[in-house]
């Protein structure tokens, strides 16, 4: 029992050792990866397959990751930062710790899909919808705008995951678009209407259960669940905006690569490969239904085109993460 | 001459371990003066945090009484009287202890999907923990002197008055030091309470976190919390008195006789029966069913391998360096206790009581700004396993070396053997037993962290319990089955070892 007891404690302690070294060991480029963890994968295991040139990705969110940059200043470990939305690419940006993205990298991207500074670039994207419970609700019923959710009649009837960069994002196009006191206005009604999830997938699963009504979530949600097993999707529809309502917000994802990074030759090859064939097909026929927004590049033929969303226009460079939490946080949602 | 000598050095070490220790309490401190009086009060004085307080403070007052009677009942029913299986029974109130938290809460949202709010999270808080109050009123009932019962009753009180006004208050140590234990827990836990959607600080914290990384919204939000957490330890010692207990006369206390339940037994069934269901069955199903329905596929061993070791590393590392920190004050409190040793030692059981979602965010922010080369790296990680599990390497180390004689250790030195070499060859060899102990427990605990480890983590680290978390969150709960199940297979043995421990020390 003694023999076996040490064995077993040898055997654990040398997997553990293992383990230990390869956490030390060489990790190429270092990837903050605010995208999700599947995509981001399948982005990194492609390029290194390509490339040869390894990635190492530390998995967190927009905004917690921004924030980490910014006070890591020129000491920052990563050499790209992948994000979900604009706001956090903006807020790293205003900091100055952004490098200007190769020429040829930003040519393979159309103007709207990018900041007006080049200091980043857009790597897919996402539209805002709202997703209702089929049984609950008629087409009729559902808000024409996202400004209707504050309406005294919406009252316990919509969930979001204010929590999440996702929803940050869709409240930091409002601000632009609405300015501050309609948005501080909006958040207040907000308040006192909606149910918190945590997660948008969370949401669509309420929604998809009746639990309640509707919520304000991203298109793909929805896709990826149908592709699986439609289990939490089921009973779900999606309604687009449309119209430039600030509901109808495509939210670009950013790639970036930072000035102090140590690997800026690869970082830059990353971004170059997120952004060209081999990234955008990934999107097309991967398992994330974001948009692809590269030059040529298609989109999975399943999504609404993203032509036919009728976006408001948004200069994704001038999106306000900070002032977002601020309001966020008066209004009582975080 | 020597041994003073060694004994300063022991000295100076432990003050300097148990003032490292306070970083994080001088964190707090630090970020509210650096905040600002008007934001402070801005950010403690708004309508969340109210909301936030009012939460954390029912969760506390409805689950603790709760978890209380639960586990009277289960104890008396399985150390005091016949019921069929009781030692059965006893294991398995002690067993839900080998499920995370959280993992008991991924099992009831996938069995009862819509589940949210104050009474799901009492419901899942009791199940959860009820357990850390169970283990120590059992022992305590297993301990007790009949004759004290039997004077009562021969006095004429009924047994339910005797039960009332004899047994119970020879209980009160028990049931203070497992709520306190219950409650601390109840302000630190993290995943549980986001499964089903029921928000406290820690969650409130961890949101603002993910939204600011270190704002001053989140230091606040941490400094009430801390608040709180000192406000519990303050109320046991208040309630815990200084009445003594302890059974005096001559001779051994005679053996208990175990109350004859008769007709009664198969309804008293019903609750550890009902309790083990809830506990033990629920999880155990849910997990099945979600490794039934994944099927081979959940199963991704490259994957799973890299998480078992990277757990096992931090849990092995952070036990060996949590119980090395702890060896000095150990010593000395045996050794050498006194008002200035007893304060050093209360200064790390108060940091062992803080969340670990506060320790994180302190040391984030201190690498950060000050301490850039430690930043993300293996020894922050482990230096805050050690900040938050010190305490459990420290109990089981005292009573260990209380039990090895001062006697070795003057007979080593005065055979000539340098200070340090007298005390390894003596009082640390005897104490291995202890130490072991205490490693078991860190090392569970550093097992199913979840909050500091993933705001501290070296790039490229995941854990079991980060991949579990991962996956859950984008409601792929059959990937995250087998996660779970090797974290409740890793916990198993520790708490069957801690089970026997409880066991060992009435006596039996």
């Amino acid at each position: 029992m003694k023999i076996a007891l040490s064995t077993l404690a040898g055997a654990a302690l040398a997997l553990g050792l293992t383990a230990g070294s390869a956490m030390a060991k060489d990790q190429g480029i270092v990837v903050y990866n605010a995208q999700h963890e599947s995509l981001a994968k399948e982005w990194a295991a492609g390029f290194t397959k390509e490339t040869g040139i390894k990635v190492t990705l530390r998995n967190g969110g927009d905004s917690d990751f921004s924030n980490q940059i910014v006070a890591e200043g020129a000491a920052s470990p990563a050499d790209v930062f992948l994000t979900e939305n604009s706001p956090a690419m903006a807020l790293v940006e205003a900091a100055g710790l952004f490098a200007p993205v190769d020429a040829d990298t930003l040519a393979q991207v159309p103007q709207e899909y990018q900041p007006s500074t080049g200091k980043w670039v857009g790597v897919a994207a996402r539209s805002t919808v709202f997703a209702y419970n089929k049984a609950k609700l008629k087409e009729d019923q559902l808000p024409k705008s996202l400004l209707d959710l504050a309406d005294p009649s919406w009252k316990g009837r919509w969930a979001a995951s204010p929590s999440g960069a996702d929803f940050q994002a869709i409240v930091s196009a409002l601000l632009e678009l609405k300015g501050e006191a309609a948005t501080a206005d909006w958040l207040k009604a907000m308040k006192e209407n909606f149910t918190a999830y945590k997660g948008n997938s969370t949401v669509m699963k309420a929604v998809n259960a009746g639990e309640i009504d509707g919520g304000v979530i991203y298109h793909y949600y929805y896709f990826g669940d149908q592709a699986k097993t439609g289990e939490n999707s089921g009973n779900v529809g999606l309604h687009y905006f449309k119209n430039q309502d600030p509901g109808a917000f495509v939210s670009v994802s950013g790639g970036g690569v930072l000035a102090s990074s140590k690997h800026p030759k690869e970082a830059q090859a990353f971004l170059k490969w997120v952004t060209g064939k081999g990234g955008q097909d990934v999107l097309k026929t991967g398992t994330s239904y974001e948009y692809a927004i590269g030059k040529d590049a298609q989109s999975n033929p399943k999504l609404v085109p993203l032509t036919d969303l009728q976006a408001p226009k948004v200069d994704p460079a001038m999106l306000n993460s900070k002032k977002v939490i601020d309001l966020m946080t008066q209004a009582g949602l975080l | 001459m020597k041994k003073r000598r060694s004994a300063s050095w022991i000295t100076l070490a432990a003050a300097l371990i148990s003032l490292t220790a306070l970083l994080p309490l001088a964190f707090i401190v630090w970020a509210a003066i650096q905040t600002g009086r008007g934001t402070v009060v801005a950010l403690i004085f708004r309508p969340r945090v109210g909301e936030l307080l009012v939460n954390t403070m029912l969760l506390v007052v409805v689950t603790v009484p709760i978890a209380i009677v639960l586990s009277v009942a289960l104890a008396w029913l399985t150390e005091r009287s016949d019921l069929p299986g009781n030692r059965w029974w006893s294991w398995l109130s002690v067993a839900p202890l080998a499920i995370p938290a959280f993992v008991h809460s991924y099992a009831w949202i996938s069995f009862v999907p819509g589940l949210h709010g104050l009474w799901a999270g009492v419901l899942v808080s009791v199940i959860a923990y009820f357990p850390f109050l169970y283990l120590p009123i059992a022992a305590a009932l297993r301990r007790l002197d009949p004759a004290l019962e039997d004077a009562a009753a021969a006095l004429g009180l009924d047994p339910w008055r005797v039960f009332a006004r004899v047994v119970l208050p020879q209980l009160r140590l028990a049931i203070c030091g497992g709520s306190l234990l219950v409650g601390l827990h109840l302000l630190a836990e993290y995943g549980l309470y986001v499964f089903i959607r029921f928000d406290t600080f820690t969650t409130a914290i961890v949101d603002q976190f993910q939204s600011t990384f270190n704002g001053p919204a989140a230091n606040m939000l941490a400094a009430v919390l801390v608040v709180c957490c000192l406000f519990l330890l303050a109320l046991e010692v208040t309630i815990r008195g200084e009445e003594r207990y302890a059974r005096v006369g001559s001779g051994a206390a005679r053996k208990q006789q175990r109350a004859r339940l008769g007709r009664a037994a198969l309804p008293c069934l019903l609750l550890p029966a009902g309790v083990a269901l809830l506990s033990l069955g629920v999880p155990f199903v849910t997990i099945s069913r979600w490794l039934l329905a994944g099927g081979t596929e959940v199963w991704r061993w490259d994957e799973i391998g890299l998480a078992l070791g990277q757990t096992l590393f931090l849990a092995i590392a952070g036990a060996v360096l949590a119980t090395v920190a702890a060896m000095p004050m150990a010593w000395i409190s045996i050794r050498a206790p006194g008002p200035l040793q007893r304060l050093l030692e209360s200064c790390n059981y108060i940091v062992g009581a803080l969340p670990g979602v506060v320790i994180a965010l302190a040391l984030v922010t201190i690498t950060v700004r000050v301490a850039l080369p430690l930043y993300q790296t293996l020894f922050t990680i482990l230096f805050g396993y050690a900040l938050m599990f010190l305490p459990r390497a420290l109990i089981s180390l005292r009573a260990s070396i209380a039990q090895a004689p001062v006697e070795l250790e003057r007979a080593a030195s005065s055979l000539g053997r340098p200070p340090v070499k007298a005390l390894w060859s003596t009082t640390i060899r005897l104490s291995a037993p202890g130490a072991a102990a205490g490693m078991a427990m860190v090392a569970l605990g550093i097992t199913n962290e979840l909050t500091a480890t993933q705001m501290l983590a070296p790039n490229g680290t995941r854990t079991l319990a980060m991949a579990f978390w991962s996956y859950s969150g984008e409601i792929d709960y059959a990937s995250a089955a087998p996660y779970a199940l090797i974290m409740v297979a890793m916990s198993l043995p520790m708490t069957w070892w801690l089970y026997i421990q409880s066991k060992r020390m009435a006596g039996r």
